[in-house]
């Protein structure tokens, strides 16, 4: 019977191991780094968890909890409530309808699948932002971040992977 | 019970839909009522406090070991610009002086009544969001401190933006460069032209409303003009960086990607948030 609780309880656990990665990732983002030009282009952390999760661990990260992870993100940042919400939500659908060709056997498909994810993403942020706004708003500043989230992305898939096989392997 | 089923399959079909209309209308809310997504939002950033206070101080301690390493290898050339920088400063110390002097036998004069003192309240900032639309910073500083909205903050030598929202511990100050951004101000310069400087969320916000034949040129001071009551006159905020057919930049007195600690200041006006109504567009 213990055994049992404890089994269940460890498993619960475990399975939360993708959105705490999240939302951890999500607050190191914010965090201020006092390199010039750096607050324009900060890597979208979240979406990269959010892509790696939905790929490989649907049933772990559900279109709602993307959607919760995202207005959290809008509370702390500041942005419009809903924005990052909608990106990751996307994100998510494009994600789990495609997912034969995102489910890449190699590392590099991974990365080029990231790669739409993150330029369709910049473009929707942007068409957001502008619409809001009632102006077209600079695109290059987004496609900057767009490219740089890119280029990080090895990095931290690589700290998705480790916790994959750590955490998740027999559940 | 079959019809709960039943629903519960609708929606789980139609999640995607709904989740993206909920965002949308999340996004239509905010922009028809932001005082009621400002309240959840101080709440949840005030939740998150202690956990972007710890994270952050690691990042502030190894860029001021990054600078330290800098600074040492500028010493000798920075110490030199510090000479002359002091003997100049000296001048305008006895200028200031005499100036105050009088100043102060002219007020006595004229039974001048003085402005109402600033008090000011010294925040760390903990979290800079960023991204390519925002600007905005988070500081640890709130209501329980005696932050208000609408107070200025100013960092170093100039103003930076304004509080924006406020929770019990922490404050969310908009930087002067964010689109939505709009500061009163005037040119320091012998025609004092009053203008709008407007963030474009780019390094160097833009002079708006300024008449064709206004004289500007590169290097005038850009303050605050005290229209609309919500700051008083002459905080600097920069200086007229660039004029190009009509576009007008201005470069920030603080380097706003350097802000460690921020000081936000209240400066007694009556104007406060009714001021605040008569700039339309501002968050």
């Amino acid at each position: 019977m213990t055994v049992s609780v404890w089994h269940r309880l460890d498993q619960a656990g475990r399975s939360l191991a993708p959105l705490a990665v999240t939302v951890m990732l999500l607050l190191l983002a914010m965090v201020p780094l006092y390199l010039p030009g750096y607050e324009t282009v900060a890597p979208a952390l979240a979406l990269m968890s959010v892509y790696y999760w939905a790929i490989h661990r649907p049933d772990l990260i559900r279109p709602s909890v993307a959607f919760a992870i995202g207005l959290l993100q809008d509370m702390l940042t500041g942005a419009p409530l809903g924005m990052t919400a909608l990106v990751l939500v996307l994100c998510h659908w494009v994600v789990v309808s495609q997912r034969s060709f995102f489910l890449a056997n190699s590392f590099v498909l991974l990365w080029v699948g990231f790669a739409f994810i993150v330029f369709g993403a910049a473009l929707v942020q942007w068409l957001a932002f502008s619409m809001l706004a009632l102006t077209v708003m600079p695109l290059e500043a987004a496609l900057c971040q767009a490219a740089l989230t890119l280029a990080l992305f090895p990095i931290f898939a690589w700290l998705f992977i480790r916790v994959h096989r750590a955490f998740l392997k027999e559940l | 019970m079959t019809r709960l089923t039943a629903l519960r399959a609708l929606v789980q079909r139609f999640s995607f839909l709904l989740l993206v209309t909920a965002s949308i209308a999340l996004m239509m809310l905010g922009k028809i009522d932001p005082s009621l997504v400002e309240e959840a939002r101080s709440h949840v950033t005030d939740a998150f406090v202690p956990i972007l206070d710890a994270i952050s101080r690691p990042a502030a301690t190894a860029a001021r070991a990054v600078e330290t390493v800098v600074e040492i290898s500028e010493i000798h050339r920075e110490n030199s610009e510090l000479r002359l920088e002091n003997a100049r400063l000296l001048q305008w110390k006895q200028v200031a002086l005499r100036m105050e002097a009088e100043n102060n036998s002219l007020r006595s004069l004229l039974h001048y009544k003085p402005e109402p003192g600033a008090a000011f309240i010294s925040a760390r900032l903990i979290a800079a969001p960023g991204g390519p639309f925002l600007r905005d910073v988070l500081v640890t500083a709130g209501r329980r401190d005696g932050v208000r909205r609408g107070q200025a903050a100013i960092a170093g030598a100039g103003m930076i933006g304004r509080v924006v929202e406020v929770g019990e511990w922490t404050a969310r100050v908009l930087l002067i460069t964010d689109i939505n951004a709009r500061v009163p101000v005037l040119l320091d310069n012998s025609t004092r032209q009053r203008a709008v400087l407007a963030g474009d969320n780019s390094d160097e916000p833009r002079l708006l409303y300024l008449p064709p034949e206004a004289s500007v040129s590169v290097g005038d001071r850009v303050v605050t003009s005290g229209e609309g009551g919500l700051f008083p006159v002459g905080l600097p905020i920069g200086v007229v960086a660039a004029v190009e057919d009509r576009v007008i930049k201005v470069k920030t007195m603080v380097d706003l990607g350097k802000l460690e600690h921020v000081e936000l200041v209240d400066f007694g006006l009556p104007g406060g948030l009714v001021g605040e109504t008569g700039l339309s567009g501002v968050r």
